[in-house]
């Protein structure tokens, strides 16, 4: 991993289209803006690997009579 | 064309009714076709995203908005590009459902939709940003209420 310091209002060009802005600092917390093309998604890591784990999770269902748990 | 499911064995399906998942879906990034299953009277609640190429997997999916008639999808432009959506385009909103060994505990992923335009057969799953609606949101209640059950 490249690790590199920043101050505030400092950005960080990844390839020549992805610039990573530091827009605030306040104690633990930093606002990082973020540009890149529309074709790149961004997201918090914690929200997208939950979404992983959901999608593994709903993949492993093994039954198929779902449509007739409420029929009496 | 024949297509190996998980759950209905071998079928005959239309090639015309595959979408494309440019992206894939998240912790399934090389699946990238697939097709919906259980849907040809638009009636069954739930439905199977069945990958085309890979039998193995087969997600269970709803309609949130047959739930929760008020579900919202709010994401920016760029998060559904892909899709190429334009103001003709018929766009369907599925939730992924997990199923667990209790069915009581079955949840939706109400946080990230699946949109399909069905124009161009294209589908991705999105994320919505704003904190509104929970990843894991049970449902058996809610059913309960539309099903009579």
């Amino acid at each position: 991993m490249l690790v590199l310091t920043r101050k505030k209002d400092q950005t960080i060009v990844i390839g020549d289209n992805i610039e990573v802005t530091i827009l605030d600092i306040q104690g633990d917390q930093v606002r990082v803006g973020i540009k890149a093309p529309k074709s790149v998604s961004v997201h918090r890591k914690e929200i997208y690997e939950e979404i992983q784990e959901e999608n593994r999770k709903a993949a492993q269902f093994k039954g198929t009579s779902l449509n007739d748990i409420f029929k009496k | 064309m024949m297509l190996d499911t998980k759950h209905f064995g071998q079928i005959e399906i239309d090639e015309n009714g595959i979408l494309e998942f440019p992206e894939g879906i998240p912790g399934f990034e090389n699946v990238k076709k697939f097709v919906l299953l259980g849907s040809s009277e638009g009636s069954s609640l739930f439905q199977w995203l069945q990958g085309v190429d890979n039998a193995e997997i087969a997600l269970v999916l709803i309609e949130p908005k047959r739930l929760w008639p008020d579900y919202v999808v709010d994401v920016d432009d760029a998060e559904v590009e892909v899709l190429g959506i334009n103001a003709d385009s018929k766009v369907l909103v599925f939730s992924v459902v997990v199923v667990p060994d209790d069915i009581e505990k079955m949840t939706a992923n109400l946080r990230a939709p699946i949109l399909i335009n069905t124009e161009n057969k294209k589908g991705k799953q999105v994320i919505i940003e704003k904190n509104l609606y929970g990843i894991k949101h049970y449902i058996m209640e809610d059913l309960r209420k539309i099903e009579g059950g």
